[in-house]
């Protein structure tokens, strides 16, 4: 079916290996830092790519201009094939962009499944007459929508607190649930921003397995920012190492561990930082 | 600020979902009640005097409680929005006699509806404090309007508004001759028409949204919900609620008013009965309105059940200071309000 339309028709959906996002010339300046200068990038469907670098490169940042957070003053995000100066936060979930936050952002007061569910919220439609009933088509599509919102609840493993407040879980699980929210929307291309700090070892190695997982079985295109570079080595496809905001290097993890400048700029400070 | 981010994430007491045949139980007992014994068993006066302020105050209460405690909007402005519906059922009645009493209730409501979305749009840029403070101009302003404007009370020499006689399917529900019993009884099943509805839409995709902008708005926006039409559909809902109960408040209780009933303390009254009574919970609006309808005359009347005697002034003196010592003992114990107080308790007798 696919293969017959026009490549117009495909432009929504890139194919393993084809762009999933790319950005080019991206500057971003607060005040005299400038967190970001001349950045280009690609992203590829059906990919994990990590970002790293030092504390303060730029890497929040980058994700941020992805999806809009901030907006750049320079260069030009083109995402599933449309190109623009900048994203808008709303519009970019709307695309199909999914992300998680350095520090935790959810929805302290309302329960797992909720947030899991708020996830959810751009493919639920029923109009507000309707949410008025406890019968009726709202209820049919609230229905339907927990329903893969338990899916993805059990598919991480959190059905234990499923209905409790956030607010009131240990910070590993609050990453885990953030996560869970993120990929109830199904999304194309989702934003990790270091999944796994704060967390024991065991907790990391779970949180590997869920994004492992999370590609082979959904093919979700991944950008994930890390710190440890065990974990980096071990989910990645795809290394970009950013450095006073500029791109340094851009490979395999395999070239980008044996880059000079990475090593000058960073591995050698990331062992330090693992002690 | 610190009021704000204490939240109850339960529906309620009534409704948490821990044992839903219990909560039926109570919620049908107490409806049956409501609507059989208390109209044949309570006097003239309990009914005028505090069950139907109680439920008309209850109203307000889920109003601003949709809007605060739900969506996280702080409003000082219910008294200007329930004066909104006051006004306009004052003028729908008076322009159109034949019209249908309970209609121009229900239609009330959206001209408050009208004026709290426009009043919400500055909840875009501003939060917390500084929302209470644009929410407290559009209240002054209100009832500067409606006391400035004598369109606004049909040129009435004395200001006031006055709930003309009128009838619903022949029963006379407005007016100096309508029974206490029929007017508690319309106030009664709007009140639980509305908590029906307000509790579906806070189980549905738009309940999620303002509790979402609520706690934390810019993860609400990656998810892709609308800021500002989410705010403004919260304002838009809890004016309506508040216009409704501000066309209750004069056409079943006053009977005549001016602007000064719906003043900046009424406002603050309502925001005290949803902090009592708990934020973010429906129940809590109804337990926190009781609570501060009807415990001072609860204080009026035990003076003289002890036998003390003392001087009007002074024992009205003391009721305050019990009252506002109970509410921060309230407080003290439990933060998110007495809502919450009763969940747990529930909670620690397994009920
Ligand atoms: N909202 C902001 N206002 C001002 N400066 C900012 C803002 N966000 C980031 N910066 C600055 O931009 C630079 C890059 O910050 P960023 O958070 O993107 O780094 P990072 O690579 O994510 O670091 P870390 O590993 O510590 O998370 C830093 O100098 C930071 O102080
Ligand atoms: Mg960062």
């Amino acid at each position: 079916m696919r293969a017959a339309m026009p490549a117009e028709a495909r432009v929504g959906h890139p194919e393993p290996g084809e762009p999933m996002l790319s950005v080019e010339g991206i500057a971003l300046r607060f005040g005299g830092v400038q967190a970001l200068a001349g950045v280009e990038f690609t992203i590829y469907a059906g990919e994990i790519c990590a970002i790293i670098g030092p504390n303060g490169a730029g890497k929040t940042s980058m994700l941020n201009v992805l999806n809009g957070a901030y907006q750049p003053s320079e260069g030009t995000i083109t995402f599933k094939g449309r190109t623009r100066r900048k994203m808008h936060p709303r519009v970019a979930a709307m695309e199909g962009m999914a992300r998680t936050f350095q520090n935790v952002a959810l929805f302290k007061g309302m329960s797992t499944l909720d947030n899991v569910m708020a996830g959810r919220n751009l493919k639920m439609h029923s109009n507000f007459v309707a949410c008025l009933l406890p019968v009726g088509p709202s209820r049919a599509e609230e229905a339907r929508h927990r329903a893969y919102a338990d899916e993805v609840i059990s598919f991480l493993e959190i059905e234990d607190i499923r209905n409790v407040p956030v607010g009131r879980l240990p910070y590993g699980l609050q990453k885990r649930v953030e996560l869970a929210r993120a990929l109830a929307a199904e999304p194309d291309l989702l934003l990790l921003d270091e999944p796994m700090t704060g967390m024991n070892r065991s907790e990391k190695a779970e949180m590997c397995r869920f994004v492992l997982e999370t590609k082979a079985r959904f093919g979700t295109t991944m950008a994930l920012i890390e710190h440890d570079m065990s974990v980096v080595m071990e989910l990645s496809d795809h290394i970009i190492v950013l450095d006073y905001g500029r791109k340094i290097a851009d490979g395999t993890p395999e070239e980008v561990r044996n880059d000079q400048t990475v090593i000058d700029a960073y591995l050698g400070v990331a062992t330090e930082d693992d002690a | 600020m610190i009021v704000l981010s204490y939240f109850n994430d339960l529906y309620g007491t009534f409704f948490a979902t821990r044992s839903r045949t219990i909560n039926t139980v109570f919620v049908t007992v107490i409806s049956l009640l409501a609507l059989f014994a208390v109209p044949t068993l309570a006097n003239e006066y309990w009914l005028q005097a505090i069950l139907i302020p109680f439920l008309v105050f209850a109203l307000a209460a889920l109003g601003l409680n949709l809007l605060t405690g739900f969506a996280g909007q702080l409003s000082l402005g219910t008294g200007g929005f329930m004066a909104v519906g006051a006004y306009a059922a004052f003028k729908m009645t008076t322009a159109w006699p034949e019209m249908d009493i309970i209609a121009i209730f229900f239609i009330s409501g959206f001209f408050a509806a009208g004026v709290g979305i426009l009043f919400g749009l500055p909840s875009l840029r501003i939060k917390g404090f500084y929302l209470a403070v644009a929410t407290l101009a559009a209240q002054f302003f209100l009832i500067w309007l409606f006391n400035r404007v004598p369109w606004f009370y049909n040129d009435n020499p004395s200001g006031t508004i006055t709930a003309p006689p009128r009838t619903f399917a022949g029963v006379m529900v407005t007016g100096p001759e309508a029974a206490a019993e029929v007017r508690y009884l319309v106030a009664l099943v709007l009140l639980a028409v509305f908590v029906f509805f307000s509790w579906n839409l806070m189980r549905s995709r738009f309940g999620r949204a303002w509790m979402a902008v609520r706690d934390m708005d810019v993860a609400a926006e990656i998810v892709g919900i609308p800021l500002l039409r989410t705010k403004l559909l919260a304002f838009g809902v809890s004016s309506y609620l508040c216009g409704v109960a501000g066309a209750l408040f004069v056409f079943l209780y006053l009977g005549s008013a001016e602007t000064i009933a719906f003043d900046v303390n009424v406002s603050f009254l309502v925001l005290f009965m949803i902090i009592v009574g708990g934020l973010g919970s429906i129940a809590g609006s109804i337990i926190g309105a009781a609570f501060i309808t009807i415990l001072p005359i609860f204080l009026t009347n035990l003076n003289p059940i002890l036998g003390i005697d003392l001087a009007v002034d002074i024992a009205k003196h003391i009721e305050v200071i019990i009252f506002g010592g109970l509410i921060i003992v309230i407080l003290i114990l439990e933060p998110h309000g007495i809502a919450r107080l009763i969940a747990i308790t529930r909670e620690r007798l397994r009920i």
